[in-house]
């Protein structure tokens, strides 16, 4: 009788797993009323960051979110449903993201998401929006100077995000530590648990705004263009939020939020296409 | 299915198992002897010692684990208390078991009828003689089966090691999931999860079947 109840067990846990796969992969072949779909509904759902400043931040005083990503996704909504208010925010983080968007959940990730060959093959991309670079944050006294300085040092970073691989391969010696996102890396790192905190320059630049007591060295060892994830297919959603941004940066919005946010003028040779690019690779 | 992660990963899942394992060992140690003396305490009879017994029990066992865990990790330091992981892990670990053990050792010690008891005392035992010769023998066949289902939870409750990048088998899983497809890394964890705990749960219904001629449910 036991026997049997270990076995019963077995096979309930391989079907919950086969049931995972099922809304998992859904994605890949989905009829393209991508853009429709949103049309009828009268709302967007965009997955952000809640917790990186200047990109997506929920403020702890008003419990709003805010932030780069937010006012384009704002802009989108407005300009695709007539309404900013049409949207609506879900919180994603790097481990989260894909599995929220090729789930249903969302309509297209604005997330500090760089767009890397690798996650090419699992949604599309639309065009670049903003171009970082992978650097360090350390606390102000710190002897980390330079990429090689990490070496035997515990550098902390997000889970699912390609920072970590990206530092060992400019740095083997560094010991990552994987977090469950940068609010706990940079916790962390404020605790002295971890000696440096790697991912793009925006982000830890939105860290430094928030504690004064940390600075970015190293450099961009990396290219990070940033770009919004749709789900595999939807090209008809694409081809939209392509044009949506080639028409804000022709009419100047993107430069008026870009200054809100970034305190500087945007780039001028923002490239339309790009790919991660890495030491290592 | 792709199950190729179990390649490139090898070493890290071999890493994470052997620090599941040594976390829940050391933490089982700790947690026994921290959970005796609390259960002592709380049947002590004595007023302030049972007090703090019970404070203890309900504190720990009424808080989540996570968040003891990202206090011991990410508080303490403040005040100078810096600790590793795999210290962190153990000690977190060893004291939210602990809280349900004294739990169960109490109930194993207080369903031996009073009066065994106070028949050995007026045989002229002291009181640790009866407890060692008497009442303890008793209780232990009550204790032991809930105390294997108290160390199952907590081989499992170490998967939340994985918040504070603890290195064991559920925070390379988390690891492994960057690179690789989420349904089969989080299949085959399960399934080593299960290899850890099922022998063990069967073990739990044996000593049940053995020592209180319980019928298998």
């Amino acid at each position: 009788m036991r026997k049997w109840c270990t076995l019963l067990l077995i096979a309930a846990m391989a079907l919950f797993g086969a049931a995972c796969n099922g809304t998992g992969g859904g994605g890949k072949i989905a009829d393209d009323n991508s853009l429709e779909q949103i049309k009828q509904r009268g709302k967007l759902v965009a997955g952000v960051k809640y917790d990186t400043h200047l990109f997506g931040y929920k403020d702890p005083a008003d419990g709003q979110v805010k932030g780069f990503e937010i006012d384009l996704m704002k802009e989108l909504a407005k300009r695709m449903l007539g309404d900013e208010s049409k949207l609506e925010l879900k919180e994603v983080n790097s481990k989260t993201r894909i599995k929220l968007l090729n789930g249903g959940d969302i309509d297209l990730i604005c997330a500090t998401m760089t767009i890397s060959e690798k996650r090419k093959k699992e949604v599309d991309f639309s065009r670049v929006y903003f171009m970082a670079g992978q650097s360090l944050l350390v606390p102000n006294n710190s002897p980390i100077k330079t990429v090689h300085d990490t070496k035997g040092k515990k550098v902390a970073t997000a889970k699912g995000a390609t920072s970590g691989n990206n530092l060992k391969s400019v740095e083997p010696g560094a010991q990552i530590q994987l977090y469950e996102n940068y609010a706990d890396a940079f916790t962390a790192l404020r605790a002295g648990q971890v000696d440096a905190l790697t991912t793009d320059d925006s982000i830890l630049m939105g860290m430094q705004q928030q504690d004064p007591n940390f600075k970015l060295v190293g450099g961009q060892f990396t290219k990070e263009p940033y770009g919004i994830g749709l789900k595999k297919g939807a090209n008809e959603l694409r081809a939209y939020v392509d044009q949506f941004l080639d028409q804000i940066i022709a009419d100047g919005t993107y430069a008026k939020l870009y200054m809100k946010w970034f305190k500087q003028a945007p780039p001028q040779d923002l490239p339309r296409q790009a790919v991660q690019a890495s030491p290592g690779k | 299915m792709d199950f190729s992660f179990l390649e490139f990963y090898q070493q890290e899942f071999y890493d994470g198992l052997w620090t599941t394992i040594s976390v829940s060992l050391l933490a089982l140690v700790f947690s026994l002897i921290l959970g005796t003396v609390i259960a002592v305490l709380r049947i002590s009879g004595v007023k302030a010692l049972a007090g703090f017994g019970t404070a203890y029990v309900e504190f720990i066992r009424n808080t989540p684990l996570v968040a003891q865990i990202f206090f011991v990790f990410f508080a303490l330091p403040a005040v100078g208390i810096k600790l590793s992981q795999f210290a962190v892990g153990t000690i977190g670990l060893s004291i939210y078991t602990s809280s349900y053990i004294a739990e169960v050792i109490r109930a194993g010690i207080q369903s031996v009828p009073r009066g065994q008891m106070e028949a050995a005392r007026s045989s002229g035992m002291t009181y640790v003689q009866a407890m060692w010769y008497v009442i303890l023998p008793q209780a232990f066949k009550l204790i032991v089966p809930p105390l294997g289902n108290q160390f199952i939870n907590l081989v499992k409750n170490s998967s939340v090691l994985a918040v504070i990048a603890g290195g064991e088998l559920m925070y390379f899983t988390d690891v492994a999931t960057t690179e690789a497809d989420v349904t089969p890394v989080y299949l085959f964890v399960a399934v080593v999860y299960l290899l850890l705990t099922v022998p063990l749960s069967l073990l739990v219904h044996f000593l049940e079947r053995r020592w209180l001629g319980k019928e298998s449910s």
